[in-house]
């Protein structure tokens, strides 16, 4: 009930009736409110991404942002998608794990063919949210330590127990990337 | 050895690995059907109470509900072995328990519909402790199970299914050794596997008795089978699987879920989806088995092991679906531990006011394990025997043998793991750092570092039966068709190695089928490490049977005999003339070629793993670190290097070595909460806090197999617990035998702090 007199308040006060979001380079212009294809004020971001969308590829586990699966990178930074809501990341640029690869050719990014030769996965639930963790630590410091590669992916659980693997794969790809 | 091979032992890439790493992969929550609803549970705030009274009216009238359910409304389905616990039933004996079911046209809308449903209990007395369970006069979860004793034995495992570890005579063994130790034990801990998906299920009705579902889960194949007996048998199950975003043994026993997204599909004659949230994942599905021992053992001093007798409880939470079958398992690996002439041990399962226990990896012998080798030590101390010289003795050997699981004895007919064993030793310097019992390896200022070992191995690698075909096209390539999915240990990708390397064509060449049970044939699913051996042996069987009908098909043609006829690359060739040859496609390009391959069981192995640990506990605070692993094994045959060396690293996670570190589901004594249901208060490990492991892999061809190799992922995690408590008693120079060792309980025995009672836990 709250969340419908926060709609009206919204649309009343007409500071925001609509989302717009980049979501790996596609523009989305989502109106708020609890239609189909609409985005409800209270949405996650991980939400909106997995369910308004259709875009999967992003996991929720915990949702309460302790465990990382749901990471994406907002204006290039890792952010928890669960604990992002939808209508905060108006005019902002999105890359989930699917936009992680070349979209005009189609090509991996070396931190997904690191992981391929490295097998840096098991079950690979956890694996979307360790690339884009790892893809951001590899934007702001592109030679990093492998010290810097544990404390950036410390917030993401793997229970396979992929890690050490994982820690190979982001270092072999190191200095590859963008 | 790996040279021999085209594909074998060769590091190739995971066939799934574009569609995991590209977001692509369909995990269970990632499906979405035309017209589905979802599916919500109402659970019991109390550990055990009647429901008196359920007034449902305001929550079928919110829009968007399509159906509420109560035990009223409900057939009565039931799990558990025997079965008893009804999926919805009057009574609820744990918080947590499913009392209501919601289906709506949105999660949010069958949230809302929950906090709607107005129930009214009557409050029963509740029992949390295994032995009080025992007591007469202890509340009763069910009234045909007197004291609680869930009854023992497996049907499934045959008219004998082992239910106690009794052979030769203990008062002569006792009265043998050169020392007795006596104590009580537990490893009551419950730690929850905790896959980073949750459990859940798609169920789609069709009137009057099928139901599709979709799974989650390692061996999809069996969903259909244990449904089927939970529907009373009136149910025609089709279950397909897909990616399983890790099981560690859990999900292999998802009834309960499914069973809702069932019941909620009949009742509206939609496709509805139940997704269990991280909290209901933490508190209401299943957890390791709690498990305590009163038990004493005999030694000499040579290390034999005279004697061994005990009463080993197992808390099975509100119900047992597989305990007793964990409990058997665990007897009979007890016995490929320690070689024993005089047993006496008795099981006895016990039911209590939790959620439930199942099925994680160590399968009843790490839970064993993990209480018997801390009274082993004990003896060892007294006799000052290495701890390590002693588990690779008392090792099972070739010629020894044991009661497996079907209450039958078998002669060990697989390597000698000495050598495995000391090469393990060898990387770790246990000897350099061995400095006998209760002495640190090392002390610098407030850190003391100590060193311990365990062992574990399961004859599970040849349990239960496969079935595969393999279909050849006259285009050269070829269908595996099996109901095998993948959790996380590569092995679909194994699957179609082994195939590729029967067939001798490009691994690419060769795909494997979707896991559904509508066609393919029975697969009880890569659970323990079956999955090279059986399941392995099933699609190699298919394979060859395959190429042996190509050979039959094409040999007139080549003026040869079968048996003369050779293949590579889709092209079948004299093996004296290889000039003399043919395609595939002079199969009929009308025409395909199928294989029958089935794995029977065979007991006659165990797989092996010796893990070292080396720890460093901080006497200020009383943290214990990990700072070392080396795990050491023999696996016949390496199939795939780095899915092998991921499968070991997972010693740490899983309820495995950490669950003798931090994890433990702490459950308040008084209310039967679950008081740390989410991922901060459970902990688990990170990677800014990583162990150096190293993995020695010993490769002794077992004659068993086409590509000699045994399977090993499932024991990783099994050695370890026990060999943490060994480590850090060793460090800080006073037994350590609670798990976990917390800070808590590191500073009580350096006497820093004042005993006090712990509260929660299941201790």
């Amino acid at each position: 009930m709250k969340g419908k007199g926060e709609i009206m308040r919204l649309k009343k006060s007409k500071k925001q009736t609509r989302v717009n979001l980049t979501v790996n380079g596609k523009p989305y212009e989502l109106e708020i409110g609890d239609g189909p294809g609409q985005v409800k004020p209270w949405d996650t971001l991980a939400h909106t991404l997995r369910e308004t969308l259709d875009l999967t590829g992003t996991k929720v586990s915990c949702d309460h942002g302790a465990c990382g699966a749901c990471t994406v990178l907002l204006g290039g930074n890792a952010v928890l998608s669960c604990m992002t809501l939808a209508v905060e990341c108006d005019g902002q640029a999105v890359t989930t794990i699917e936009g992680l690869g070349d979209p005009k050719t189609g090509r991996l990014d070396p931190l997904q063919q690191s992981f391929i030769d490295h097998t840096a996965f098991q079950c690979g639930f956890c694996t979307p949210g360790i690339l884009m963790s790892a893809k951001a630590l590899l934007r702001e410091k592109p030679s990093p330590m492998e010290e810097d590669v544990k404390e950036a992916l410390s917030g993401n659980f793997c229970r396979c127990i992929s890690h050490y693997q994982v820690v190979k794969a982001v270092m072999a790809a190191s200095g590859k990337g963008d | 050895m790996a040279d021999k091979y085209r594909f074998i032992g060769k590091v190739t890439p995971r066939k799934d690995a574009v569609e995991i790493l590209t977001g692509k992969a369909k995990f269970l929550n990632d499906i979405k059907l035309p017209g589905m609803l979802y599916g919500k549970v109402l659970r019991s705030p109390h550990p055990h109470a009647l429901i008196k009274k359920v007034d449902k009216k305001k929550a079928e009238k919110l829009p968007g509900v399509r159906a509420v359910l109560t035990w009223e409304d409900v057939p009565d389905w039931k799990g558990g072995t025997p079965r008893c616990k009804r999926v919805l039933d009057r009574k609820v004996r744990f918080v947590g328990d499913a009392v209501a079911l919601v289906a709506a046209t949105s999660d949010e809308i069958a949230d809302q519909a929950l906090r709607l449903i107005d129930v009214q209990y009557e409050v029963l007395p509740h029992v949390f402790d295994m032995e009080k369970a025992l007591k007469p006069g202890a509340p009763q979860l069910y009234e045909e199970f007197p004291c609680n004793v869930v009854p023992p034995g497996v049907p499934f495992f045959g008219p004998k299914s082992l239910r106690e570890v009794v052979m030769g005579d203990v008062d002569k063994g006792f009265a043998e050794a050169d020392v007795v130790t006596e104590g009580t034990y537990s490893y009551e801990n419950i730690p929850n596997p905790l896959p980073p998906e949750a459990p859940g299920a798609i169920a789609l009705w069709e009137e009057p008795n099928k139901v599709t579902l979709w799974v989650s889960n390692q061996a999809s194949y069996m969903d259909k089978v244990t449904l089927f007996h939970v529907f009373n048998r009136q149910v025609e199950v089709r279950s397909i699987g897909g990616p399983c975003g890790g099981s560690y043994g859990s999900k292999f026993m998802s009834w309960q879920v499914q069973s809702h997204a069932v019941l909620l599909s009949r009742a509206t004659g939609k496709p509805v989806k139940v997704c269990m949230t991280k909290e209901e994942h933490l508190a209401a599905f299943t957890l390791r088995p709690g498990s305590r021992m009163n038990a004493k053992v005999g030694m000499k001093k040579d290390g034999t092991v005279t004697a061994i007798a005990g009463r080993w409880v197992i808390d099975t939470g509100c119900y047992s679906m597989t305990t007793q079958s964990q409990v058997a398992v665990g007897c009979g690996e007890v016995q490929i531990m320690v070689r024993c002439a005089n047993w006496n041990l008795k099981p006895v399962t016990v039911c209590t006011n939790r959620n439930a226990s199942g099925i994680v990896r160590g399968f009843g012998g790490q839970e064993l394990k993990c209480i018997l080798i801390p009274l082993l030590s004990l003896a060892m101390e007294k006799l000052d025997i290495d701890p390590f010289e002693f588990l690779k003795k008392n090792y099972v050997k070739p010629g020894d043998g044991y009661i497996w699981r079907d209450g039958i004895w078998y002669t060990y007919r697989g390597v000698d793991y000495s050598e495995a064993m000391d090469q393990g030793a060898e990387r770790f310097g246990w000897k350099e750092k061995w400095k006998g019992w209760l002495k640190p390896s090392s002390v610098h200022g407030t850190k003391r570092r100590g060193i311990g070992v365990g062992v574990h191995g399961n004859a599970d690698i040849g349990e239960d039966a496969s079935e595969a075909y393999v279909r050849l096209h006259p285009d050269g390539s070829a269908l595996i068709v099996s109901c095998v999915t993948e959790h996380g240990t590569g092995q679909r990708t194994n699957f179609v190695k082994m195939a590729a390397e029967v067939l001798q064509v490009p691994m690419e060449k060769v795909s494997l089928s979707p896991a559904d049970s509508l066609f393919t044939p029975y697969e009880f699913g890569p659970a323990g490490s079956r999955g090279t051996y059986a399941i392995g042996s099933a699609i190699i069987a298919a394979a060859e049977d395959a190429r042996r009908k190509l050979f039959e098909l094409v040999a007139p043609r080549l003026e040869a005999a079968p048996e003369d006829l050779d293949t590579e690359d889709g092209v079948v060739f004299v093996k004296s003339n290889p000039q003399r040859k043919l395609p595939w496609r002079a199969m009929g390009i009308d025409r395909t070629c199928t294989g029958y391959g089935r794995f029977d069981p065979d007991y006659t192995l165990s797989n092996c793993m010796m893990s070292f640990v080396e720890v460093e506990v901080d006497t200020e605070t009383g943290k214990v670190d990990l700072v070392r692993v080396v795990n050491a094994t023999n696996a016949g045959q390496i199939i795939d290097p780095q899915g092998l060396e991921g499968q070991l690293n997972g010693c740490l996670g899983s309820a495995g070595i950490d669950s003798a570190l931090f994890e433990e589901t702490v459950i308040d004594q008084g209310t039967g909460h679950t008081l740390n249901a989410n991922m901060i208060d459970y902990k688990w490990r990170t990677f800014a806090e990583l162990p150096k492991i190293d993995n020695v892999v010993l490769e002794t061809p077992f004659a068993s197999h086409r590509f000699h190799a045994v399977g090993i992922g499932e024991v990783a995690t099994s050695p370890g617990p026990s060999a943490i408590l060994m480590a850090a008693s060793n460090a800080v120079g006073h037994w350590l035998h609670e798990y976990p060792v917390t800070p808590e309980r590191v500073l009580k025995v350096l006497g820093k702090t004042e005993p006090r009672a712990r509260k929660g836990g299941a201790a």
